[in-house]
């Protein structure tokens, strides 16, 4: 299965239409099908608090949104979660390169791995978490649910989901 | 001339548009002076306003005015290379440079010493970038808007704030009646 398509097919069959990136080297072949593809308007942010700006806009202009970041983007973007994103009501599935889980080469990086989850948590952020390729499977529905409920939802996406890091 | 004179100055101009509003005395003032279903006021989250207006405009064909301020344009300076290369012929960005974090009791920005908010929108590429004194906002944005081509204007006024009440509303009720208003 290539996990970067069927992740790209499930947000455009769910009208997914305006995803904003910070890249991460595991979200790299996710965000190059999503350049390419038709339907799907990606605009890279320089913050990831500029993105969730920019897909709250994009909401209220009728398109639904979604946002492609990093796991430590969850220590820039608590101020917007709480103050934009939960407190006008707006849903925001969030695609989370869940950084500093087993395979990590990088020691810094399980940093803020080890807060991800209880920050997340701490938000009331409803969380998901692809292990096994398999996983994806589920992708649909947590689309599904985030725009039935209007809130922002994680779904983080380790290295073993994603095949490890190759030769970082 | 001070924020709140050119609010009041251009509230005809804003009054038939869809306007995202700063956090702060800017969103309290404008909901005084003139509140709209098609104002948007941002209760928190400081430096977005630019980036939830281009978004915006990105995805529907009114044309859309942010109002944001020197320190909050600081605070997100990302947002202008974001803007100047995905272009919205639909989008303003009106920054209020009145040189001060006004929202916070004045204390100066680097706006108002030796950093220039109208280059640095250029040097990221922005294209058509009008700096103005205050008293010329109202005719600079209205030729923006005549224009059809995105515009940021950085209107240099004086520090300073009126009194005004904090804004009660609900955030939903806020959101809820401004997308009901892009959709009409």
């Amino acid at each position: 299965m290539n996990i970067d398509k069927k992740i790209t097919d499930d947000l455009a069959a769910n009208d997914v239409s305006f995803v904003t990136t910070v890249p991460c080297k595991q979200l790299a072949g996710v965000i190059e099908e999503i350049d390419q593809r038709d339907g799907i308007f990606h605009i890279p942010s320089n913050k990831e608090d500029e993105g969730m700006g920019l897909c709250a806009g994009a909401w209220m202009g009728g398109k639904r949104p979604a946002i492609i970041m990093q796991n430590t983007a969850i220590g820039v973007t608590i101020n917007t979660l709480a103050t934009l994103i939960q407190y006008y009501r707006m849903p925001l599935p969030m695609l989370i390169s869940y950084r500093g889980e087993l395979r990590e080469p990088i020691a810094c990086q399980v940093e803020m791995a080890v807060h991800t989850k209880a920050l997340l948590a701490q938000l009331n952020i409803p969380t998901y978490h692809f292990h096994h390729q398999a996983d994806v499977e589920e992708f649909d529905a947590i689309l599904k649910y985030t725009f039935m409920c209007n809130k922002p939802v994680a779904i983080l996406t380790d290295a073993n989901f994603w095949g490890g890091y190759g030769d970082q | 001339m001070i924020r709140s004179e050119i609010l009041k100055e251009i509230a005809p101009i804003l009054r038939d548009q869809l306007v995202v509003c700063n956090i702060g005395i800017p969103s309290q003032e404008l909901h005084a002076i003139d509140d709209q279903s098609s104002n948007f006021y941002m209760l928190g989250t400081m430096g977005l306003a630019s980036s939830i207006g281009l978004g915006l405009a990105l995805s529907q064909p009114k044309p859309v005015i942010t109002i944001d301020g020197d320190g909050s344009v600081l605070t997100n300076l990302g947002t202008l290379p974001t803007i100047a290369n995905n272009v919205a012929d639909n989008y303003i960005l009106l920054i209020v440079d009145n040189g001060s974090y006004g929202s916070t009791g004045d204390q100066p920005t680097y706006a108002g010493q030796k950093t220039s908010l109208t280059k640095m929108a250029q040097a990221a590429g922005c294209e058509r970038v009008i700096e103005c004194q205050a008293e010329d906002t109202g005719r600079v944005l209205q030729e923006a808007l005549d224009a059809k081509q995105m515009t940021i204007i950085v209107s240099k006024c004086e520090s300073g704030n009126a009194k005004m009440p904090p804004i009660t509303m609900d955030p939903v009720v806020i959101r809820d009646r401004f997308m009901k208003a892009v959709q009409a």
